[in-house]
Formats: structure tokens, C-alpha cells, sequence
């Protein structure tokens, strides 16, 4: 048995309707005792010095907004990337992004206080974000130069690039666990896990501007992606200008899951599973998949950090962890729910 | 009897100020979180475990530790999950974070208290003055370090007064595919030197995992373990059937010597019982 498939503007109600359950749950739960009562009172405005107050404004509250920012980055850009490729397989790790951030980040936690040891003091705990930031950036750009022919950007081309780039990535990351001290072991494994722990209001506000745009960016080519379906040559005689709907994607993409996952480390499967869980419940339409994948990706992340924060408190589990641990059983469900529309 | 209101507002500020003053000279002692196991050892030998309200995953002695709430691994730790148990003061060592954690739980008034670890006998003793300054202990504190210099003392006495060539101890951390071994820069190489030893790993810092030739060309006298590296292989037996130890001096004579991890590389206060131990094996294996 099928349900039946989702009016568009439904499904989008339903998805906001998911982000906003998530944040008021994500609101009420974690270590430090807040009250309801407490959180209503700042809701209308009542903010006072509380220790529970100051809990919630300066360490919960940024950290759902960054819940917020990354699910909607990853969900877009997933849904960007598997529109442009054509293949379900397809994900923003596909083109470089989350291998070049690691990349940095690795060298940054293992030869940043000898090759240049004046940085920390003067960025602080932005080294490691911008390093990873420029190291995603980087590592696409290569990947895109690379597909590069007489005829534009071959998507082909890209795909094996990215598997060839990334497994390179995954070397150097590699070598670096080899020289690295115990302690710095520990930091690249956490960061690879994913965390909104390290939510501070100026990143999230950088992030979160940073993904808004993204998301607005995305939407505009929504059409163009659609017709990308048809097959290039198609889309093409359809008037569409492929070649700029393919950098725009990938610079959409770099630029929206660069920042967020120089913030929080890899996240996996959010940008996975997002948009195909839309398809799924709401037909393959870009204009709906790409804000749909955004919402859904928002109240996945919040949801799993949720119990991030609470399963094992007063400690925290990786993130990472979660969204696959959650995101996978559910999507398992849905898949045999809609089996007949994979 | 009865009392006019104002005699009775009268009677209960002559009774209630002082009590008030009292209260603020003893004020509560404060509430403590531990991150590192050496450092949950001190607030237990100073006796302060009552002001424990939190410890990180490292700290599993004395057994009473493992009872109390954990914030998680020192170096992922949730600056929510920490505030929840309501601390006055963390004290950690320089390797605890993520420093924005540590910046969050500052702006929230929580006094944090980093000792440094560089594998000295100093970490010991400002591991000591740091829980006793944070546990508003200090005579308390300055009694034990000082019980603790005069043991350090005579431990230091007894290695010197060793005869004979130092042994060649070679520290194996863990056994994966390739065994963990310290080079210089760990806590084990300043155990061996301290326990009159000398490190028969050189010309590499931290720990590398090592192949069997270079295990042999290093040719330990003694291998150094911890009891949960020779459990996690299943006994001594299973720990000498290792490939990669057949060929070392130390296999011919069947030396090992193991402790418990936090008891050999803690750098705790009971430094001077892991050197003296280590040195006592080392010299009658």
C-alpha cells in the first residue's frame, strides 16, 4: 500500500511543521534543569539574569540555531548535488567538500603548532574553522577544474574525480593520524563524528547567514533543475544554460556545507537522505525538493542532537553518531512504505 | 509571653545577623567537577570527595570515582552537561576541551583550573595545589605535598643507590595490528627514567606502532605494559604468544612488568608507589 503523494505546498507546511516541533523540543531537553515555566517567560520577553537563563541564551539557544543552519545546508546542498548528477548516490562529500575540510582540519590539529604556531593566538579557535572552511573550498575547485573539457564541465568526469580526490584526502588524513600524539588523534576522530558543541553566537550568526543565502541561491534554480533531469542535451534545447547550473550548484554547495562543516565537523547522511525522503513523500520537483530537503535536514539535525545532548549526560555523544543512528532506521521505514516509488 | 511587633523585629535581628555573619564566613564549601584521573586522586586524598559533583572517564580510582556523575572524555566535554551539576570550579589539565567549552563555562562564573602536564615531579604537585586552592583546602593541600616530596624523596634515594647496568625497558601502550610503542615525550619514558630504567625506544616522540624487526633491533631487557593492555590479550600467556616479542631479550627471560594505566602513567599521587613498584620489578626480573 502507497500513500498517496504529497501536494507541495503540504509537504512544505508538514516539513516547517517538523522544524519547529524539533527546535521546542530541542528548547525543552538537555542537561541543565530548565522549566518550561522558565522558557515561556522568556519567550514573552521576561529575560532575567537567571543561571538558567543564561544557560539557555548564551549555550542551548545557539546551538539549535546552528541545528537549524547546518541540517538546512546539508539538506539543500544534498538535494543540489543529486539534481546535478542525475544519481541517487550522489552527496556534497561527493565533490570534495567534507575530505578537503577534514584534510585542513587534520593539519591544523597535528602541525598547526609547528608550522605556524602564531596562529592560535591571534585566531583563536577560527584557525581550525577557516583552515577547514579554505581546505573544502580548495579541494572542490580542484575537482571542478578537473572536469573541465572542450564541451564545459563533464559531470562524468567530476564523479571520478571526486572518488579519486577524496580517497587521496582520505590518505593524507591517513598519515596524519600516524604522527599524531595521542591527544590529537582524539581531536581529528571527534571532529570527524561531527558536534554543535562548539556553537558560539558570532560562528553561528556567520553560518547561519552564510546557509540563508545558500538556500535562497538554491531555490532560484530550481526550474533549471528540473529540466537537468530530462538529461543535459534536453535541458539544453529547452533554453536552459547547463554550464551555469552546474557552477552554480557546485558553488552553492561548496559554499553552504564548507561553512557548516567547518563549524561542526562531518556531519554524514543528512545530505543523503533529506531530499530523497522528500521525493519519496512529495514527487521529484525541484522547487519542492530543494526547500523541502532544507526543512527535513533541519529537523533531522535537531532532533539528533536532542539526544546528543541528553542520552548520556552530563557527557554528549558525537553527533555523527546520531544522524545516522536515527536518520537510518527511519528512512529504512519509509523506503518500505514508498517501495513502489524508488 | 507577648511581644510587640517592634520587639520582636528587634529580637530577630540581634539573633538573626549574626547567624547571618556566621553563614557568610562559612560559606559552602565549593561544589568541584575533575576532569583527569590523577586529579580526582587528589580531591580523594585530600579528603574533599564530598564536594565531587562530577569526574571525566578517566578518573576510575579510587573505585568510589566510578560512582560519580560522568561529564564524558576530557577533550569532548559539553559545557551544558558540565553547568548541570551546578560546579564552582573545574580543574583539569592544559589537555582538556574543546576550548570553547572551557570559554562557555568561564563566562558562567565557573572557576577553571588547567595544571599542565609536562611529566615532571612538578605536574604532581600542581596538580595538588590546584585542587587545593579550587577546594578552598590549602593547609590541607600543603600537608599532603609535603608527605608526598619526603616519599618522592626517599623513592629518588632508593633508585640512585641501584647497582649494576641501568635495564633496557621498552613500553608497549596497546596491541593492534602493530604494537604501540612510547618513544620520548610520554608519560611511560619519564616513568622508566624515574625507576631507573633507560627507554630502549629512541629517536621518536610520542607513541608509533612499531614492527617486529624494530622491536627486535631495540632489544628490550624488560617489556613495561599495563594490567589492561595483558588483559585485553587474555593473560600473560597469550601476551608472551605475541610474534613480535620472540625475538627481544626480554622474551628469553620472561620479563614483564605491568600496572594499572592510571597508577603507572597518572602522574598522580600515587607517583611515588608506581616508581618505587616499577623499580623494584625492574631490578628483581
Amino acid at each position: 500500500m502507497t500513500a498517496p503523494r504529497l501536494a507541495p505546498r503540504t509537504a512544505l507546511v508538514l516539513g516547517l511543521a517538523l522544524v519547529l516541533l524539533a527546535f521546542m523540543a530541542g528548547a525543552a531537553s538537555g542537561a541543565y534543569p530548565i522549566a518550561p515555566a522558565e522558557l515561556l517567560r522568556m519567550l514573552a520577553g521576561g529575560v532575567q539574569d537567571t543561571p538558567a537563563q543564561l544557560v539557555f541564551l548564551n549555550i542551548r539557544l545557539p546551538r539549535l540555531l546552528l541545528g537549524v543552519a547546518a541540517g538546512a545546508g546539508l539538506g539543500v546542498a544534498g538535494a543540489l548535488m543529486q539534481g546535478l548528477f542525475r544519481n541517487p548516490l550522489a552527496d556534497p562529500g561527493l565533490i570534495g567538500i567534507s575530505s578537503g575540510a577534514a584534510l585542513a582540519a587534520g593539519v591544523v590539529i597535528v602541525l598547526g603548532t609547528q608550522w605556524f604556531p602564531a596562529l592560535p593566538h591571534t585566531l583563536g579557535s577560527w584557525t581550525l574553522m577557516l583552515a577547514a572552511f579554505a581546505g573544502g573550498l580548495g579541494v572542490t575547485l580542484l575537482i571542478y577544474l578537473f572536469a573541465q573539457g572542450p564541451s564545459g564541465t563533464h559531470i562524468g568526469l567530476m564523479l571520478l574525480a571526486g572518488v579519486a580526490v577524496n580517497a587521496v584526502a582520505a590518505a593524507g588524513l591517513g598519515y596524519l593520524n600516524f604522527i599524531a600524539t595521542d591527544e590529537q588523534l582524539r581531536n581529528i576522530q571527534f571532529w570527524l563524528l561531527g558536534s554543535l558543541g562548539g556553537a558560539r553566537w558570532s560562528a553561528v550568526a556567520l553560518v547561519a547567514a552564510l546557509v540563508a543565502v545558500a538556500c535562497t541561491a538554491a531555490l532560484a534554480w530550481a526550474r533549471p533543475l528540473n529540466a537537468i533531469a530530462l538529461g543535459e542535451a534536453q535541458a539544453a534545447l529547452l533554453g536552459v544554460n547547463v554550464e551555469r547550473v552546474k557552477r552554480a550548484a557546485v558553488v552553492i554547495t561548496a559554499l553552504a556545507v564548507g561553512a557548516v562543516t567547518a563549524t561542526t565537523g562531518i556531519i554524514g547522511f543528512v545530505g543523503l537522505i533529506a531530499p530523497h525522503w522528500v521525493r519519496l513523500v512529495a514527487g521529484p520537483d525541484h522547487r519542492v525538493v530543494l526547500p523541502g530537503a532544507a526543512l527535513l535536514g533541519a529537523a533531522l539535525v535537531l532532533a539528533a542532537d536532542a539526544v546528543a545532548r541528553t542520552v548520556a549526560q552530563p557527557a554528549e555523544l558525537p553527533l555523527g553518531v546520531l544522524t545516522a543512528f536515527i536518520g537510518g532506521p527511519m528512512f529504512l521505514l519509509m523506503l518500505r512504505r514508498f517501495r513502489s516509488r524508488v | 509571653m507577648h511581644y510587640s511587633t517592634t520587639r520582636r523585629t528587634v529580637l530577630a535581628a540581634t539573633l538573626g545577623a549574626p547567624l547571618a555573619a556566621w553563614a557568610q564566613q562559612q560559606p559552602k564549601p565549593p561544589r568541584l567537577v575533575t576532569i583527569s584521573g590523577a586529579i580526582t586522586e587528589v580531591v580523594y586524598a585530600l579528603g574533599a570527595e564530598a564536594q565531587l559533583v562530577g569526574t571525566d572517564t578517566t578518573s576510575l580510582y579510587p573505585a568510589a570515582a566510578l560512582k560519580t556523575p560522568k561529564v564524558g572524555y576530557m577533550r569532548q566535554l559539553s559545557a551544558e552537561g558540565v553547568l548541570s551539576l551546578q560546579p564552582d570550579a573545574v580543574i583539569a589539565t592544559t589537555e582538556a576541551g574543546p576550548p570553547v567549552v572551557l570559554d562557555q563555562l568561564r563566562s558562567a562564573g565557573v572557576k577553571v583550573e588547567l595544571v599542565k602536564s609536562e611529566y615532571t615531579w612538578e605536574d604532581v604537585r600542581a596538580k595538588v595545589q590546584a585542587v587545593g586552592r579550587a577546594a578552598g583546602r590549602e593547609a590541607a593541600a600543603r600537608e599532603l605535598q609535603a608527605r608526598l616530596d619526603a616519599e618522592w624523596a626517599q623513592v629518588g634515594q632508593q633508585v640512585a643507590a641501584a647497582k649494576g647496568p641501568k635495564p633496557r625497558v621498552l613500553f608497549i601502550l596497546s596491541h593492534g595490528p602493530a604494537p604501540q610503542v612510547a618513544g620520548q615525550g610520554t608519560a611511560a619514558d619519564a616513568l622508566i627514567r624515574f625507576a631507573g630504567g633507560v627507554n630502549a625506544m629512541g629517536g621518536f616522540t610520542n607513541y608509533r606502532p612499531m614492527t617486529a624487526e624494530a622491536m627486535a633491533s631495540a632489544a628490550p631487557d624488560v617489556i613495561l605494559t599495563t594490567d589492561q593492555g595483558i588483559e585485553a590479550l587474555g593473560g600473560v600467556e597469550k601476551f608472551w604468544q605475541r610474534p613480535e616479542l620472540a625475538l627481544t631479550p626480554a622474551y628469553r627471560r620472561r620479563a614483564v612488568v605491568s600496572l594499572d594505566a592510571l597508577l603507572l602513567l597518572g602522574f598522580g599521587p600515587r607517583m611515588p608507589q608506581a616508581v618505587r613498584e616499577v623499580h623494584q620489578r625492574l631490578h628483581s626480573s
